[in-house]
């Protein structure tokens, strides 16, 4: 699959990350040799082969339904730029 | 032109557990802000989710109960998407591989026919937390919105309908369906006021006999059974109109506006969602065994289907008695704690929906907040079937139970002196009474044709009523007033 700028421009902009033109063309070109990779590993045949969903071999385990964190938000507001009312002050988001 | 119109329902449940579906922070409603959110909550550097039993335990349960598969496996996967109230930038889902597999949900339809509304599956999720757009400023004065992280991480069951409604009310008839069922589960309040069941509403319409569906909207948050429907018919008319003026619904987020009666179009997000889904590395696939599946299956409490079964065959009620106290799990309790305690389903059916419950729709109150305990009503109804009250003093006794003006229904009685005169000696000198003292009435009487005279007697038991205060026996009153008029004749 050829990539291209506007593609890399998308993905950053998904990403909230800050691409400059001349670092959206050095990403392509990192990026196109990922996705040349990639195609190779495309052309395999996996019929009847299920996705792998961890490369563990593990399952998942659960945790009983209890309560064990306590109230810490002082402690955990003492990093936030701005508090109001217990509340996490963030720049205004407009629906 | 005939129109059809198309409904799907994605239903959002939260589970009544104690701690959220990663963390060990307390779900508990009503928090000071911020109290209930931990450092896995507030997505910090370092933190692993661990997956709640519970939420396992109350997903596989809602699976069981319509019928569904339940994969052996499933898997979480991370929905990527910006907004300060989703600290950690992805909200854990399961998109590929849910929890629960495809299913069905029985509805009634308005004119009592059965309909099965398929599920296409129910997955996991975490719920976000809250954002507050009130007054905030910064110091420089800048506008700012307010996160409550509280909710971050609450668990929701997403419930995945396929597109089988064709009508307002069976998309109604499909929520309480749902509701039904999480509360009899117990995995759920379904308390809708507080949030703890909203539904997204994919609605389109199309000619009626077209096979493709239309083109769709979906109505994001309705919070109430009554929006759900309003929401719908409104949508419904504006797509139809739309239509027939020559335009084209376009697929879109919509919200419902109840105190404009309307949907709106959300402003388009410049460019289409693009979550990019991909399995949680932080969580491994989840495996359920056969024997864990079906040690739920056994601990499942009676459903609202077979409730309402069981009470029209094995108590005799009618199909529609049985539909409304079945429908909601305090209902059906209550009704059963009543007929315990009287002995006979009819009678305790009878006063649930008529008296108990015109009290409580007058007051606004749910059936588990009736100052009348189940069992107090049971011994009111006791009281009418032995014979010591007649339904009219019952009805007297009632209110006063209401009141708190007593504490049972024999303290009532004996207070009030309501207990019925059965003895036929006391109710034939009050007949003779009346008789002396309506010699007009007796002379109708005697003049008019036999077969009048059933409706004449009413005015003499209304009197003899009266006389006794509302406690004479009103059969008795019958028989023995007959029995004399007649015998002037």
């Amino acid at each position: 699959m050829a990539l291209e700028h506007a593609d890399v421009l998308r993905a950053a902009h998904l990403a909230r990350l800050g691409l400059s033109d001349d670092d959206a063309t050095h990403y392509l070109d990192d990026l196109g040799r990922i996705l040349e990779m990639v195609d190779r590993l495309q052309a395999l045949d996996t019929e009847g082969i299920a996705p792998l969903a961890h490369p563990l071999d593990a399952t998942q385990r659960l945790r009983a339904d209890d309560v064990t964190e306590p109230d810490r938000r002082d402690h955990f507001q003492r990093c936030a730029p701005a508090v109001e009312n217990g509340l996490y002050l963030v720049p205004r988001v407009v629906e | 032109m005939q129109w059809e119109t198309v409904i799907g329902l994605e239903v959002h449940v939260q589970l009544a557990t104690q701690s959220k579906i990663f963390s060990g922070a307390s779900t508990a409603f009503g928090a000071e802000p911020n109290t209930q959110a931990c450092a896995m909550d507030l997505g910090l550097p370092g933190v692993l989710p661990v997956l709640n039993e519970q939420a396992v335990a109350m997903a596989v349960q809602f699976g069981l109960a319509i019928h569904a598969e339940i994969p052996e496996v499933s898997v979480f996967d991370r929905k990527n998407y910006f907004y300060p109230d989703l600290p950690k930038g992805y909200q854990t889902s399961q998109m590929y591989d849910p929890i629960v597999g495809p299913g069905e949900v029985e509805i009634t339809l308005e004119d009592g026919a059965a309909k099965r509304i398929r599920v296409h599956h129910a997955h996991l999720e975490e719920d976000a937390g809250k954002s507050l757009h009130e007054t905030f400023t910064d110091d420089t004065g800048r506008a700012m919105t307010g996160i409550d992280l509280n909710r971050a991480g609450t668990p929701l069951l997403e419930i995945v309908s396929e597109p089988d409604m064709r009508s307002a009310k069976e998309a109604a008839a499909y929520l309480k369906s749902i509701h039904s069922i999480v509360t009899y589960l117990g995995i759920s309040d379904g308390n809708m006021a507080e949030g703890s069941m909203r539904c997204d509403v994919n609605v389109s319409v199309r000619p009626k006999g077209q096979a493709e569906f239309g083109t769709r909207a979906e109505i994001k948050n309705v919070n109430s059974f009554r929006f759900v429907e309003r929401a719908i018919e409104f949508e419904v008319e504006r797509q139809i109109e739309l239509i027939e003026d020559g335009g084209k619904v376009v697929q879109e987020t919509r919200l419902f506006d109840p105190d404009r009666d309307e949907t709106r179009s959300m402003r388009t997000k410049e460019e289409a969602n693009d979550y990019r889904y991909f399995p949680c590395p932080d969580l491994l696939p989840v495996v359920l065994d056969a024997a864990y599946v079906d040690h739920l299956r056994e601990t499942l409490p009676e459903l609202p289907d077979e409730k309402r079964a069981r009470f029209q065959n094995a108590l005799g009620l009618s199909a529609y008695d049985a539909g409304v106290l079945a429908a909601s799990r305090e209902t059906a309790e209550y009704f059963e704690a009543v007929k315990a305690t009287c002995g006979d389903a009819k009678q305790a059916a009878n006063w649930v929906q008529g008296e108990l419950s015109g009290a409580l729709n007058r007051e606004g109150l749910a059936i588990q907040d009736s100052p009348i305990p189940a069992t107090r009503l049971g011994e009111l109804i006791c009281r009418v079937m032995d014979d010591t009250i007649n339904g009219k003093a019952a009805k007297q006794v009632f209110q006063a139970l209401w009141n708190g003006q007593g504490a049972s229904a024999d303290e009532v009685i004996e207070a009030k002196g309501l207990k019925q005169v059965t003895d036929t000696g006391a109710i034939e000198a009050m007949i003779d009474q009346v008789i002396a003292d309506s010699p007009a009435q007796v002379a109708q009487y005697r003049d008019a044709e036999p077969d009048k005279r059933g409706k004449m007697i009413g005015y003499f038991v209304g009197q003899v009523m009266k006389a006794s205060r509302g406690t004479a026996n009103p059969q008795q009153v019958n028989a023995l007033l007959k029995e004399k008029l007649d015998a002037l004749c």
